[in-house]
């Protein structure tokens, strides 16, 4: 019988005011006493609704059944059936809006701690199961994807486990999109990310880096040169919005991307030793609330800002940010100037920040978005003073596989104009998912994007073959 | 990983590259640009494309040795392999066929009017070079540059070879009549001061001309917006919109402040390898 305990077995964390200095993990994980304890809470439901909820389908009463059984190596092979990226999801997933949200337990208790059972696993695995060696395809047909994000990594697990080459061409020097560039080593470990990738370089998948398909080469090549019989198309959001207020380009601005780029993928935070730098003053803002303006004031802090706020024209009611990160962040000692809309950065003559022009908010009627419309108080103006301002507010998909390929419709966001039925684009062979195609979403929606993709092209080629 | 097939020493801070990368030489056109990283842990820097040969699957680069990433560059060796390139990024050059092209060159901007200079004399304009140095063996490139453009007009601040003075008092004798006459189109690459002059130079003559930016980048495929350029009212990407922009509406004051921005780190870092560089040194 399942036990009847109604909190979940919490994620040892590491104390906040250590951690704050450094970019070694926060969550440590769970032992494999505590995995037990939590995987004896799931109910084993008749009609499993996490698994619906899950967007790569998981088995999730499954794998956790196996944990609670002591047959660790039995839930590794269920998770990865479904899921070629279980140490990354099971670290930066947003549990709580889906298989958790779900969970019956959560009916009257807190739902079962599924996102920490995943990572549970596919730690135990990254600890205890050796390399099998590469895997040889089986099959004739070659797939291209285009873009080593989590939308294209998974597509090209799923594709090399069902037999197929895979080449997956990326554009930066390093493979795994926003998962390499964006999120911080605090939360994803790159040691993790590189396992991951491994993995799936034994599953047959072949990576190009220093390749920008629609400039090194274009989409038709791939076809028509390279002999590829299907493209996916997993390019991401990659291109910054900004505010369009006067002093963005004052120095001590970044976007969110650039500033986090240069944290993790250029690794400043070991600057001298690496060689790009960051310039970081005393007092730092995030605008913005989500999970990557979490993840740029947290790594501010990190890296011996003074003081690290975010600010957000609407309420911590409509934060995007996950609930456990909003809460990392407060521990850590980041503030948050609620209904606050910047209308200006101000600097000094020779162009460096000094400080961002603020106007109070209040709530008004729901507008398009279902959350009350911030409405600008009149007269309410005041200055923060600043060192760096750093602006997170979204991404648009980056336009320059689109801009180059006859044929490939994009809607008046950038997006890729999809086929009603299928995750193919306008162009017949060509599929895609994931940021290109929503706009910048969450790392598990496109690696679902990734894995229906997958799956599509498969039924496609084995129609043809 | 490219390998170098060619190396020149063109100043004693000034050196050509030619190295292997068949898909950029293929995809390749004037103007754009590649991205650089040379070691792991180092920076990833812009290099205009200087050539390049579909056929020998070749691409030339002339880098100048100013910082950390361009030093390490600088002392690779034929035989030896660039970490990573990625190209070709940003527009081309896109200059209305049949005129009369004057491109302006400063330092080792000389070497990216190379190929476009090539491209434009082969579809049938008339091309003229206007090359400034301080002196005479810090002109670069004279000799194939010479080969690709209908006149050469050299500028020295010493006077050590052709006109005394800045390549825009030649340029203003061109627009003047003097020469080759009058440009339909100016192209300039260079040192910021110099294609700020330049720009002053036309502003009011309404010759269309292009200065290529050479801001601070990372990525170079408009992912993280490092290079943001004012160009009129509006703020471009370097990368994907440009580098090449309208000179007359480019806000040079924004751009020479946002290439300061890192210039202590940088100093700390030159320091850093030249202290590893000299006890590197001392140890053999």
């Amino acid at each position: 019988m399942p036990a009847k305990r109604e909190n979940k077995t919490p994620m040892l964390e590491r104390n906040a005011t250590l951690r704050a200095t450094d970019f070694v993990e926060v969550n440590e994980g769970y032992t494999i006493a505590h995995a037990a304890f939590e995987a004896e809470r799931c109910l084993r439901c008749q009609d499993p609704v996490c698994v619906a909820s899950c967007p790569v389908h998981i088995p999730i009463p499954e794998f956790i059944h196996q944990i609670a059984a002591g047959n660790m190596q039995g839930a590794v092979d269920i998770l990865r059936s479904a899921n070629p990226l279980p140490a990354v999801c099971g670290r930066v997933c947003p549990q709580e809006d889906q298989c958790e949200q779900t969970c019956h337990m959560g009916n009257h208790f807190k739902p079962v701690g599924i996102g920490y059972l995943e990572r549970f696993v596919a730690d135990w695995e990254r600890a205890n199961v050796k390399s099998k060696g590469v895997k040889k395809p089986t099959r004739q047909q070659r797939i291209a994807v285009i873009g080593a994000g989590p939308a294209g990594l998974v597509c090209a697990g799923d594709l090399a486990r069902l037999g197929y080459p895979v080449t997956i061409y990326e554009g930066l020097h390093a493979p795994g999109g926003v998962l390499r560039y964006g999120i911080p080593e605090f939360r994803l470990p790159n040691d993790i990310l590189d396992w991951e990738i491994d993995l799936l370089k034994e599953l047959g998948v072949e990576i190009i880096c220093n390749v920008v398909v629609g400039k090194t080469i274009q989409l038709d090549d791939l076809f028509d040169k390279m002999g590829f019989s299907a493209v996916f198309v997993g390019t991401g959001a990659g291109l910054p919005k900004f505010l369009g207020i006067p002093g963005e380009n004052l120095n001590g601005v970044y976007s969110a991307n650039e500033f986090l780029t240069r944290i993790n993928l250029m690794q400043s935070y070991n600057f001298p030793e690496a060689d790009t730098p960051l310039y970081l003053g005393k007092r730092v803002a995030v605008i913005g609330a989500g999970n990557t303006a979490m993840d740029a004031i947290r790594s501010a802090l990190r890296l011996g800002a003074e003081e690290g706020m975010s600010i957000y024209r609407r309420s911590e009611k409509e934060m995007t940010a996950r609930v456990e990160e909003y809460h990392h962040a407060l521990e850590e000692g980041v503030k948050f100037h609620w209904l606050t809309n910047p209308v200006e950065i101000v600097g000094d003559d020779k162009g460096w920040v000094t400080g961002i022009k603020c106007l109070h908010m209040k709530l008004g009627e729901p507008d398009e978005s279902g959350r009350s419309r911030p409405i600008p108080i009149e007269g309410s103006e005041f200055i923060i003073p600043l060192d760096n301002v750093v602006l997170s507010l979204g991404n648009s998909p980056n336009p320059l596989l689109v801009n180059s390929t006859p044929g490939l419709d994009k809607d008046k966001h950038g997006c890729l104009v999809m086929d009603k039925d299928k995750p193919q684009t306008s162009r017949k062979w060509v599929y895609a998912g994931g940021d290109a195609v929503t706009g910048a979403a969450t790392v598990i929606l496109a690696a679902g994007a990734g894995k229906d993709a997958a799956a599509t092209i498969h039924k496609d080629l084995s129609a043809v073959a | 990983m490219p390998k170098i097939i060619e190396k020149r020493v063109l100043t004693p801070i000034t050196k050509l590259f030619r190295f292997e990368a068949p898909m950029i030489a293929s995809a390749a056109k004037p103007g754009q640009f590649v991205i650089v990283r040379v070691r792991e842990g180092g920076e990833r820097i812009p290099l205009t494309i200087a050539d390049f040969d579909a056929k020998s699957g070749t691409v030339t680069i002339v880098v100048q040795e100013v910082g950390v990433t361009s030093r390490l560059l600088g002392a690779h060796e034929v035989g030896d392999n660039i970490l990573d390139v990625l190209g070709p990024l940003g527009e081309p050059a896109h200059i209305p066929p049949g005129g009369h092209v004057v491109g302006v060159g400063g330092g080792f901007g000389s070497a990216a009017l190379w190929c476009l200079m090539r491209e434009l004399k082969e579809r049938g304009d008339r091309t003229t070079v206007i090359l400034g140095a301080r002196h005479d063996h810090l002109l670069l490139l004279i000799d194939e540059l010479r080969e690709v453009c209908d006149n050469l007009e050299l500028c020295t601040d010493d006077g050590s070879v052709g006109l005394k003075g800045f390549v825009t008092e030649r340029l203003q004798q061109l627009i003047d009549g003097d020469g080759p006459g009058k440009p339909d189109h100016v192209i300039a690459i260079g040192p910021m001061p110099m294609m700020r002059a330049v720009a002053n130079t036309t502003r009011d003559t309404g010759i269309p001309t292009q200065v290529s930016m050479d801001p601070l980048m990372i990525d170079g495929t408009g992912m993280c917006g490092c290079c943001r350029v004012t160009v009129g009212d509006e703020v471009k990407f370097a990368c994907v919109d440009g580098p090449l922009f309208d000179a007359s509406k480019v806000d040079f004051d924004e751009a020479v402040k946002r290439n300061k921005i890192y210039v202590k780190d940088e100093k700390r870092a030159a320091e850093r390898q030249q202290k590893m560089k000299e006890e590197s040194a001392n140890a053999s």
